[in-house]
């Protein structure tokens, strides 16, 4: 591995080793992967979605594949941040990369309840507030979709949450300036974007929906273009240091987010199809930065 | 342990224009692998599927470093692996999912179409540890009836057709064997077979296990896109499954 620092990026108070994270929901809490991957190749993890109380989750069938990506309704089955703390933690807190957990809820109370028991925990550098998750009937997408809900949430956690706080954008609005700059008026450290795209899918055959919630959310590689296009849009028009997701299934596309402006990325369903695409995209982020004679990935930035 | 490594296709044989049984080599020792565990291919040169296919171990060769899989191509990904050809490469993740408890001193295996194909491999495995068994193989007619030989070495073989070209016509509900005592019924098919074979081991008490095929995304118990309503909530098929007990099931 190289340890010229010339991947090392910060977010805030978290520095990564390199820009290469991993997306809430498509990783686990990291060590299922540990057969094909070392974790500490990684700049960063994002585990599953923790929500206050143990949640069941949405009636099979939860997955529909659609061209170049797939849709998801799994509505953030978990078995609640309690678990989480006395079981999952002492699992992963010795890993040498940064674990993230993602936060979620339904009421505000909710999102601030489960931040301030995470705050406690003393090797999670970071939260990834989910205030967008279209697949769960009462809050998740609700918040970020609004701009004064945004705000709220954000400042509430803000209030209960003193590491770095990342807010997970949905791209389910009509403008996601708008609710990024909400965010970083309420206190957000760092945005994260963008979260699936509401979507469906139809057995024309059997004339049914093919998934048990009817819509769900899109991801894979059919759904970079508007990622980046978020990702650009924000970088442009606010401070904050962006985290880039969205249909990243190797290097190139991995670097596209960084020219675009973000300072990290997440690596979501690609890890589906590879389980040790992370560590390549590491690899080819080095590559890329050799053959064009860069010294810091930094210099690359927003450049577009 | 999982593994995600290249196979080398030894042979592609045809059953029938529907369905496939594809044996690959591996190039190392083959790790341990228990009967009713699948696989996650990579299928290349198909721009329109997206993720990995899930396809049960059908056989293995322990000696030789290989397996089997049997295909029946109902879409797009089991078409392209339909047309695979020896010295081709193929991308697997393995061995995935729980496989079959073996157990008891006298078992039935049921099996219905292609969806009997865990059934080979259990029955050797079966037959290394000296329990008897007797399998049970419903199917539209002979010649979509796959490896009859090898089902006859290693078992009592007993088949329905629903043409009656061989064994016994109608289907495995039926069949006479249904009558003896078993300790233990292991069953693969369509859905609506295993529901019938897991009511009548619910009435005879016998313990019932069955392979679910839900939809996967990860396969590796990641994406909780492939959950079965258990007794003790929604539990991921790739990882608890993909055999389950039937009186654990909400559904059976
Ligand atoms: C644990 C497990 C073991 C399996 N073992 C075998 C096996 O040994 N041999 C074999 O041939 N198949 C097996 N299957 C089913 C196989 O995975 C699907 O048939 C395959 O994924 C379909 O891919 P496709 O691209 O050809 O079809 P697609 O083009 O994706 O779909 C075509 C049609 O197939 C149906 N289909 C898609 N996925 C599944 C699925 N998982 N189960 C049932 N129907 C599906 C779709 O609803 C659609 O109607 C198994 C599935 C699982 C989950
Ligand atoms: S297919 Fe992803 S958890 Fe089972």
């Amino acid at each position: 591995m190289n340890t010229s620092k010339q991947l090392e990026v910060q977010i805030k108070d978290m520095v990564l080793k390199n820009p290469v994270m991993t997306a809430s929901g498509t990783f686990g809490y990291g060590y299922d992967f540990e057969d094909f991957i070392n974790l500490d190749s990684l700049g960063g993890i994002v585990v599953k979605a923790t929500t206050i109380k143990e949640r069941m989750g949405n009636p099979y069938p939860r997955m529909a594949e659609t061209p170049s990506g797939m849709l998801n309704t799994v509505g953030l089955q978990n078995k609640g941040v309690d678990y989480f703390c006395d079981n999952i933690y002492q699992k992963i807190k010795d890993k040498n990369t940064n674990v993230v957990v993602n936060v979620s809820g339904s009421t505000l109370e909710e999102y601030v309840e489960v931040a301030s028991k995470i705050n406690t925990l003393e090797n999670i550098p970071a939260i990834e507030l989910n205030v967008s998750c279209p697949n769960v009937k009462e809050g998740g997408m609700a918040f970020g979709t609004n701009k004064d809900m945004t705000f709220k949430v954000v400042s509430a956690v803000r209030k209960a949450y003193d590491k770095t706080l990342i807010v997970k954008l949905s791209p389910n609005v009509t403008n996601i300036v708008e609710i990024a700059k909400a965010a970083e008026d309420a206190g957000a450290d760092s945005l994260s974007m963008i979260n699936t795209l509401l979507g469906m899918a139809v057995d024309s055959e059997k004339r049914q929906p093919l998934l048990s919630t009817i819509t769900g959310g899109l991801s894979g590689a059919a759904v970079k273009p508007v990622a980046l296009r978020c990702v650009w849009q924000v970088a442009k028009q606010t401070k904050l240091p962006i985290i880039g997701i969205g249909g990243i299934m190797n290097a190139q596309d991995a670097i596209e987010f960084i020219l675009v402006g973000a300072t990290a990325i997440e690596v979501g369903t690609a890890n589906f199809i590879n389980p040790s695409i992370t560590e390549e995209i590491v690899k080819g982020m080095e590559d890329y930065l050799q053959r064009h004679n860069i010294k810091h990935i930094s210099e690359i930035r927003g450049v577009i | 342990m999982k593994y995600c490594k290249d196979f080398i296709v030894v042979k592609n044989e045809t059953i029938t224009p529907t369905l496939y049984i594809l044996r690959l080599q591996y190039p190392e020792t083959l790790p341990e692998i228990k009967p009713g565990q699948f696989v996650e291919i990579l299928v290349e040169g198909e721009k329109d599927v997206f993720l990995r296919r899930p396809i049960s171990i059908h056989d293995v060769d322990k000696e030789n470093n290989q397996i089997a899989l049997l295909v029946q191509v109902v879409g797009k990904g089991t078409s392209q692996l339909s047309k695979l050809k020896e010295g081709d490469k193929l991308n697997l993740i393995f061995p995935l999912g729980n496989g079959f408890t073996v157990m008891g001193k006298r078992v039935l295996l049921v099996g219905g179409g292609c969806g009997a194909a865990p059934l080979l491999y259990l029955l050797r495995v079966l037959k290394q540890q000296n329990i008897k068994s007797d399998i049970l193989i419903g199917c539209k007619d002979i010649n979509h009836l796959f490896s009859k030989k090898e089902y006859q070495e290693l078992s009592n073989l007993h088949v329905t057709t629903e043409d009656g070209s061989f064994g016994e016509k109608g289907f495995v509900t039926a069949h006479p064997i249904l009558n003896e005592d078993f300790d233990v019924i292991y069953c693969c098919g369509p859905t609506p077979m295993m529901k019938a074979i897991s009511q009548y081991a619910k009435q005879r008490n016998i313990p019932c296990y069955v392979s679910l095929e839900h939809k996967m995304a990860c396969g590796i118990g990641v994406c909780l896109c492939c959950v079965a309503e258990t007794n003790q909530g929604n539990k991921r098929t790739c990882v608890t499954g993909p055999i389950f007990l039937t009186s654990d099931l909400k559904d059976f």
